[in-house]
């Protein structure tokens, strides 16, 4: 890693992430019932929970994806996607989650890079449209964040040409690209085939290491114990329990975490 | 092209008929004949044949006068006008089909009703009586003015002298266009992944950037190939413009034809060359633009002409080579 990039990077001062009593329907399916959670700034937190949980639905109410009917998601005390009104909240303008959303990157399972560009413009993209970067600087950036995921010289390929690893690499430096102070992985190694998924968990675990807050819904639980400093157990839209992965995973409380560990161990 | 394994084995290896017990060797597989596939391609030939020495022979198409007709100034003047309506009509069309495939898609259900109306009807009414409804617009309403809606006017305009002949048939066709345009714009939107437009919102890129640069080129894989379509049916659409008196291309031999009554097929022939001309550029473009639009979209980009032809060059020299060693 160059002097520059670790500069580059310094700028993403590690975030607080609040969720308050955030609950959520589909239709008259309850998929968050009252869920509270608070991840300290560089501390890597991993979801886990049977499929249909709420785990996913989780993630994306943080970064505003998903609307809460109730309850409400806070970064470094900031709320996400509403404002204070008096007493109430008031949902924020579409302008101004996007703006919001500049702080908290995003990782997706089928990493949706956007295939008409260049790797290095996909990473690029989001700093000049932003308004945050002129194109030079995106590029120069885009090609540090690249060498750093271990993909310099892929920089002029487009998506398509590049393995299930290599994307969810890219992606990984796209969502880099506008420094935020948390990421946001779902599922980032379901897609792949089982000898690329080692490839990008050692990326992740670099973030991890480098300070960065990061929350992560996964179904790695070795990868989990790993770099988890606390593992949070959700069933029915609901947090079951959670703790330092030598608790939840090696000595659960509950009987559905011990069941469900059971299950993908 | 690389050579397949055996290719190289020589005849003295090959099983013969009076040694069947001995074991096949590696070697070429003999092509299945298909007589079946020679006898349908000289009887096709033989009908093409037969067409073309029709058509340069037979008295009645005037060849002579063909070509005495083929670059006139009338001719010449009417295919500028052709251009002229479709450009203008191609580009309003796309511009209104982008607006109404958005307005649509949109969460407003007003924009959406209004849009659908728009090309319920428009679709519904053949161009023509649009066109000859908009030729005798100027005697429903006088003049068009810009200002309040139902208060005081700004500007006014003299229907009579803004609706000339040109702005009629524009008018018209964009807006017969337009309602096409939509659907084939709005086929393109649905086509592009949701996890597009999610990834978008989630880095935070503006809205008009998401579309922009995000969804509409990707989008456009699928609006390409529709839109030429609907643009070469629009190039054929302009020759309705003769009913309100605009001389394009099919008008002006139409006119020709009413005084030189002798020189009817030759006039239609010349029509027709200078549509199959104008469909073959619009064509070509269609081939490179889309070429260009499959960037990233597939691993590697199709084939020019030109590079088929050079492979496929390479590729019968290879196989000559191969018939040759065997």
């Amino acid at each position: 890693m160059t002097a520059d990039t670790l500069e580059a990077l310094a700028d993403a001062e590690a975030a607080t992430v609040e969720v308050h009593d955030v609950h959520k329907w589909y239709g008259t399916h309850r998929v968050l019932n009252g869920v509270d959670l608070t991840v300290r700034p560089g501390e890597v937190t991993v979801i886990l929970g049977p499929s249909g949980s709420g785990k996913s639905t989780l993630l994306r109410v943080i970064n505003h994806l998903e609307k809460p009917e109730i309850g409400y998601v806070s970064i470094n005390g900031e709320l996400i996607g509403v404002k204070r009104h008096g007493e109430r909240l008031k949902e924020l303008s579409e302008r101004a989650i996007l703006t919001q959303r500049g702080q908290i990157g995003f990782v997706f399972q089928n990493f949706n890079l956007f295939p008409h560009l260049t790797v290095l413009d996909n990473v690029a993209a989001a700093p000049v449209a932003t308004g945050k970067l002129e194109k030079p600087e995106a590029q120069k950036l885009a090609r540090e964040l690249l060498d750093r995921v271990g993909l310099a010289d892929k920089t002029g390929a487009y998506p398509r040409q590049l393995s299930g690893g290599q994307q969810q690499r890219v992606a990984i430096a796209r969502a880099l690209a506008l420094r935020p102070g948390v990421i946001l992985f779902d599922e980032p190694t379901s897609a792949l085939d089982p000898e690329l998924v080692g490839e990008v968990l050692s990326v992740i675990k670099d973030l991890a290491t480098s300070g960065t807050t990061l929350v992560i819904v996964t179904h790695e639980i070795g990868f989990a114990r790993e770099i988890a400093d606390r593992v949070v157990f959700i069933d029915g839209g609901k947090i079951i329990e959670q703790g330092p992965p030598s608790e939840v995973l090696d000595t659960p409380r509950h009987e559905r975490t011990r069941d469900f560990l059971s299950k993908v161990l | 092209m690389s050579e397949p394994p055996g290719a190289t084995v020589t005849l003295a290896d090959a099983p013969t008929t009076d040694e069947p017990s001995k074991a096949l060797t590696a070697q070429r597989v003999l092509p299945l004949r298909r007589p079946g596939r020679w006898i349908a391609t000289a009887v096709v030939l033989v009908l093409v044949a037969q067409f073309v020495h029709g058509l340069v022979t037979n008295p009645f198409y005037q060849w002579d006068r063909w070509s005495y007709w083929f670059l006139r100034p009338t001719i010449l003047d009417g295919l500028l006008i052709t251009l002229q309506v479709t450009a203008y009509s191609a580009v309003l069309g796309l511009v209104g089909g982008i607006l109404l495939a958005l307005a649509r898609l949109s969460k407003s259900p007003v924009l959406r009703a209004v849009s659908w109306t728009y090309v319920w009807a428009l679709r519904s009414v053949p161009l023509i009586v649009v066109l000859i409804f908009l030729y005798n617009f100027s005697a429903l309403y006088k003049t068009l003015s810009v200002g309040i809606p139902f208060g005081p006017a700004l500007f006014s305009f003299d229907e009579s002298r803004l609706a000339t002949d040109m702005v009629v048939a524009v008018v018209g066709l964009s807006l017969n266009e337009a309602a096409y345009a939509a659907e084939v714009v709005r086929g393109g939107i649905l086509s592009v992944d949701q996890g597009q437009h999610e990834a978008a919102a989630a880095l935070g890129l503006p809205k008009g950037y998401q579309f922009r640069r995000i969804v509409f080129p990707q989008a456009l894989r699928s609006i390409i190939p529709n839109y030429v379509n609907q643009l070469i049916g629009l190039i054929k659409g302009t020759s309705l413009v003769f009913y309100v008196s605009l001389l394009d291309l099919f008008g002006s031999a139409q006119t020709m034809g009413s005084t030189y009554p002798g020189d009817i097929v030759p006039l239609l022939l010349v029509v027709t060359v200078w549509y199959l001309i104008l469909t073959s550029v619009v064509s070509v473009v269609q081939f490179y633009v889309e070429r260009y639009y499959a960037r990233g979209a597939t691993r590697s980009l199709p084939p020019t002409p030109l590079q088929k032809l050079r492979t496929g060059l390479t590729d019968l020299r290879a196989r000559i080579r191969r018939e040759a060693a065997v």
